[in-house]
């Protein structure tokens, strides 16, 4: 089933056409990758699947954009509530310069949650769904700084998960990460998406080969390809697919 | 650009075909050591099996570095795992010279039961069969590589007269049975090789489509 449909969205910086005619289907509960070369609007397509493009000046978006059968792109949105549904997780690690408690409880508790015990659930069944619990239960007053990256990394998506979304969103998030750190995080997103939508914009072929089920192709702004997994990294339809898979590109 | 990944890969064919023609030679001496009852040429068989039971290591340990090393997707993939299959199917090819030029040898200078009419003419058949697979490898031609099937059935069917016509004979004349169940299993070796020559016309296809079909 899809969680989100996307139906000819086209995007402009100014009068830079940065995605042209994007249809593309992300379904629910699977870890969807979307690679292509630099510049190719992975990434700008990703942050349009929360909004976060109307932060930028001169971003012009036209087309359907559904969150299951709500348009997200309605002027009646409250955008907020939005990123509520559709959690992000940035390339660096981001973490607030507050306790790690205090990293994961700031979004429930500004959503209105007050009493302590409610946010230790919280914080607690975030942090153990993002693997971390375990390695920072004896100092959750401590800095986040003082985390490693990898830890500050799961730390980010514990704080994505307390506002208990149903997408996340992640633009690289093992870039900066050493090998192991970055086998956690993948280990993670695997188990998270018996529970979430995932779109990870990823680099690493490797990385979407071994744990999305679906990879987009994007390529100028346009997505070349969209298939199972298995199929784009076997057998893309394709030429400029296998060309981008097999390493012939440009 | 990959260049140096797509120099290796080039290099992995040319080395594949060269097994090819390796088998295809040692095929070839073991043929001819049956139809001129040449001990010494059957002794050199035994020899030439060795290197290519060696080139087969060399190949399959290359293929796992490129694997390793090189990350492989896509149809470049699809070429790696084929080779590694078709190295098997040519060893085996291999190993079947070799069992023709025991029987040579255990036949010895022992007249033939009959002339041998068949049996060359199966041997040409499936050397050819060899010829074309690895030319349709080598051309990534589809078209050649379903030839090869359809060659296979010929084969067979050369076989199957063999095989009927030596159990008659057995039949009427007991004396002439060790050298006629000999010559029987020189008809089963020749085609065996035939049905590997026929497995790598179907690995042809797989690269050049994706789609695993049996042909034969």
């Amino acid at each position: 089933m899809s969680k989100i449909s996307v139906k000819d969205l086209n995007l402009f910086y100014g009068d830079f056409q940065a995605l042209k005619n994007i249809t593309l289907n992300i379904e629910e509960k699977k870890v969807t990758a979307l690679i292509g070369p630099s510049g190719c609007g992975k990434s700008t397509f990703l942050r349009s699947l929360n909004r976060m493009n109307d932060l930028i000046d001169g971003v012009k978006i036209k087309g359907d954009l559904k969150l299951e059968e709500q348009d997200i792109y309605q002027k009646d949105v409250d955008v907020v509530a939005l990123r509520r549904r559709v959690g992000m997780v940035f390339q660096k690690p981001n973490p607030f310069p507050k306790s790690i408690y205090e990293n994961v409880a700031y979004g429930p508790r500004r959503y209105g949650i007050k009493t302590r015990k409610q946010l230790d659930e919280i914080v607690e069944k975030s942090l153990k769904k993002a693997a971390l619990w375990e390695e920072v239960k004896d100092r959750l007053s401590k800095s986040a700084l003082g985390l490693s990256g990898g830890q500050q990394q799961r730390l980010c998506i514990a704080r994505a998960l307390a506002m208990e979304p149903e997408v996340l969103l992640m633009d690289e998030p093992t870039s900066a990460l050493d090998p192991i750190a970055t086998a956690k995080i993948e280990e993670l997103i695997v188990e998270l998406k018996k529970e979430y939508t995932i779109v990870i914009v990823t680099h690493s072929m490797q990385q979407a080969a071994r744990i999305s089920d679906e990879t987009a192709f994007f390529l100028m702004g346009e997505v070349v390809e969209v298939d199972t997994t298995q199929k784009i990294f076997t057998k893309p339809r394709d030429k400029r697919t296998e060309d981008y898979v097999t390493g012939r590109f440009g | 650009m990959r260049n140096q990944f797509v120099r290796q890969l080039n290099d992995l064919n040319i080395k594949l075909l060269k097994m090819g023609a390796m088998v295809q030679e040692i095929i070839e001496v073991a043929v001819k050591a049956l139809t001129t009852q040449n001990l010494e040429l059957a002794r050199k068989v035994y020899e030439l099996d060795d290197d290519i039971d060696n080139i087969e290591l060399e190949i399959e340990l290359e293929c796992m570095n490129l694997i390793a090393l090189q990350q492989p997707m896509a149809k470049d993939l699809r070429v790696i795992g084929t080779v590694l299959k078709i190295i098997t199917d040519l060893e085996r090819m291999g190993d079947h010279a070799v069992n023709i030029a025991k029987v040579v040898l255990e036949i010895g200078e022992e007249p033939f039961v009959k002339p041998l009419i068949d049996i060359p003419k199966m041997a040409k058949l499936a050397q050819a069969m060899v010829k074309k697979s690895l030319d349709a490898f080598m051309n990534a031609d589809i078209e050649l590589a379903r030839e090869v099937a359809n060659d296979d059935e010929a084969v067979d069917e050369i076989y199957e007269k063999i095989y009927t016509e030596l159990i008659n004979k057995m039949i009427a004349e007991n004396t002439i049975v060790k050298q006629a169940t000999n010559l029987i299993f020189i008809g089963r070796y020749l085609e065996r090789i035939a049905d590997h020559a026929t497995n790598i016309g179907e690995r042809v296809i797989f690269i050049e489509t994706g789609e695993n079909i049996e042909i034969n």
